[in-house]
């Protein structure tokens, strides 16, 4: 269980992370998700006591991490930066930070078969690629056989079976009752892996729900249209309530209406379809929609090119 | 059963876990010690700081033996075989400075301080293995250089031993000496968080600064001199008192003062300091 209670942190005069407040619960796959520079980091790094809140307070289990006499045991955490000495073997690596909290070499040896570093254990980790460091580092988070674990954004440079590794290892742990919270840019990720969301924008909280209802209300849905009287089915069906939109001749984007109206409307007039299809804004896209206005840096706008390029086409 | 439930990873029960045991101070200094031992260049630095000590010693009782009436006084004393340290304090103080340096380098820092959220503990205990390492390997390069080199002078008469006055104090005072700038090093390695910064540090504070103090007109510079760490080593490392220089135990206390000054600055610093 992490509890955050107004949690601010300023560097200067740039606030990075801002009055935020949420509680991680055990049990779930928890995704702390975001666009880049929304002070994800910053904020796990405050949860463990890496960096100390300008103001508020966080608690893992009811206590400030640093208060906890075996903090090992409580979280376990894998940071974004890589936080490994590159001249040290992985196996010895884990054994220094294993001494810390009197952990064993068994669960040393346990760890590194756990992640698969087994063959490659006493090499050199600066030797690693992205992939073997990711596993490194989640073999550290893991052990101390803690209730919590904290994964900073666990999936970057992974290949396809290093995620779904990851995907599944993180909803066995909250399987086991564990706390598990994970931070990503990428819905799309936490979609597949989460069962709630903590979503934040320029170190503000914008929402704090299950995967589920953030799926229901942030998906518009339209119905994509393709006829050769395009013109004729736009003037048919317009009126207050829907909007009509046009990407090329023959194609329509129609929201307001189901699909079935669409089509029975069309025959009723004796419009020709080729093609009449429901679409679902993509998660991506409802993130985007959510995070618009609190993304730090943005490319210039490309939404007047397509205007234009539009403007030709009609 | 759904299928995603079937992939599910097994991970170790819980209910078969060993006895948890707290974080301590024994238990952090056990962890520097298997930080400092599993790095191969911790163990080629620290040969390389012995070999100086001891292969220097040796060449300069070679080439003084046979011209030992035209030697000045401070050449021919049981001081003037240890020349060696110049180099030797280098390597030992850059070995300080990258124990500590390469975890805020590498990232490994934020590892460290996850697992040792008090962090003070950290601070002590890489002082702890670093300086008793360094004591050790230090103190034995400056009696081995010393007895070998003595041993090359006996074939002209001219060696003395450990037991004659002064004499232990300023070999294993040499080593002392060494060791302290080590944990000067690593002090620095605290201070400014980065290897290339700390080592130009140590070089400035060691070398550079004593310099210019020393050619400054009048006297002000080489009296502030002699309360800078090298300065104050030399008190205690050298077997001809000089003008502008302490007494050995005087300086000895200096340069402690140094060290632990240093620590203590260290310490405040990391606890303060986000990581």
């Amino acid at each position: 269980m992490i509890e955050a209670h107004n949690l601010t942190k300023e560097y200067g005069d740039k606030t990075a992370v801002n009055d935020l407040s949420f509680t991680v619960r055990p049990g779930i796959v928890t995704g702390f998700l975001g666009p880049n520079g929304a002070g994800k980091s910053t904020t796990m790094r405050m949860i463990v006591g890496l960096d100390s809140p300008t103001s508020g307070t966080v608690t893992v289990n009811g206590r400030r991490y640093a208060d906890h006499p075996a903090p090992l045991h409580e979280v376990g955490v894998l940071l974004e930066a890589r936080a490994i000495h590159t001249g040290r073997s992985a196996e010895n690596h884990l054994r220094a930070m294993a001494a810390t909290t009197g952990i064993g070499r068994r669960r040393v040896e346990e760890v590194i078969d756990l992640v698969g570093l087994r063959e490659v254990a006493s090499k050199r980790a600066g030797a690693f690629s992205l992939g073997m460091g990711q596993r490194l580092g989640i073999a550290s988070a893991l052990l101390g056989d803690p209730d919590t674990i904290m994964l900073d954004e666990p999936v970057n440079g992974l290949d396809p079976e290093g995620i779904l590794w990851i995907r599944n290892l993180l909803k066995g742990l909250a399987a086991e009752g564990r706390t598990v919270f994970v931070s990503s840019h990428l819905m799309s990720e936490m979609a597949v892996t989460a069962e709630h969301l903590i979503v934040v924008g320029r170190g503000r909280l914008i929402r704090d729900m299950s995967v589920a209802d953030f799926i229901d209300s942030a998906s518009t849905k339209s119905v994509h249209v393709r006829t050769p009287q395009a013109a004729q089915l736009r003037s048919l069906l317009l009126r207050d309530g829907v909007s009509v939109s046009s990407s090329d001749r023959d194609e329509l984007d129609i929201t307001g209406l189901s699909s079935d109206t669409i089509g029975k409307q069309a025959a009723d007039a004796g419009i020709v379809l080729y093609e009449l299809s429901p679409v679902q804004a993509s998660l991506e896209q409802a993130f985007m929609e959510l995070t618009k206005d609190e993304v730090e840096y943005r490319a210039a706008d490309t939404q007047s090119l397509t205007t234009d390029h539009q403007e030709l086409a009609a | 059963m759904s299928t995603a439930t079937m992939n599910v990873v097994e991970v170790p029960s819980q209910v078969a876990r060993p006895q948890r045991r707290d974080v301590s101070f024994p238990r952090v200094v056990k962890s520097e010690w298997i930080k400092f031992a599993t790095l191969r260049s911790s163990w080629l630095t620290l040969f390389g700081a012995v070999a100086a000590m001891v292969v220097i010693a040796l060449v300069i009782a070679g080439s003084i033996g046979s011209k030992w009436s035209t030697l000045a006084p401070a050449d021919a004393a049981p001081s003037g075989v240890l020349q060696g340290y110049f180099l030797a304090q280098l390597l030992i103080g850059v070995l300080g400075v990258l124990f500590v340096s390469a975890e805020y380098g590498t990232g490994m820092i934020r590892s460290t301080l996850a697992a040792v959220p008090r962090r003070i503990p950290v601070v002590l205990a890489k002082a702890l293995v670093f300086g008793g390492i360094a004591l050790a390997a230090m103190v034995t390069a400056s009696v081995t250089g010393f007895l070998g080199a003595e041993g090359l002078l006996s074939q002209y008469h001219h060696g003395v031993s450990l037991g004659d006055p002064g004499v232990l104090r300023v070999v294993v005072g040499t080593g002392a000496f060494l060791a302290m700038v080590g944990l000067l090093g690593a002090v620095l390695g605290w201070i400014v968080r980065s290897t290339a910064g700390g080592i130009a540090g140590l070089v400035g504070i060691l070398i550079v600064v004593p310099v210019i103090l020393g050619v400054m007109p009048g006297t002000w510079g080489k009296t502030v001199a002699e309360y800078l760490p090298a300065g104050a080593g030399s008190a205690f490392t050298n077997s001809v008192h000089t003008t502008y220089m302490l007494s050995p135990w005087a300086g000895f206390a200096v340069l402690l003062a140094w060290v632990l000054g240093g620590l203590l600055a260290a310490a405040a610093l990391v606890k303060r300091r986000d990581a």
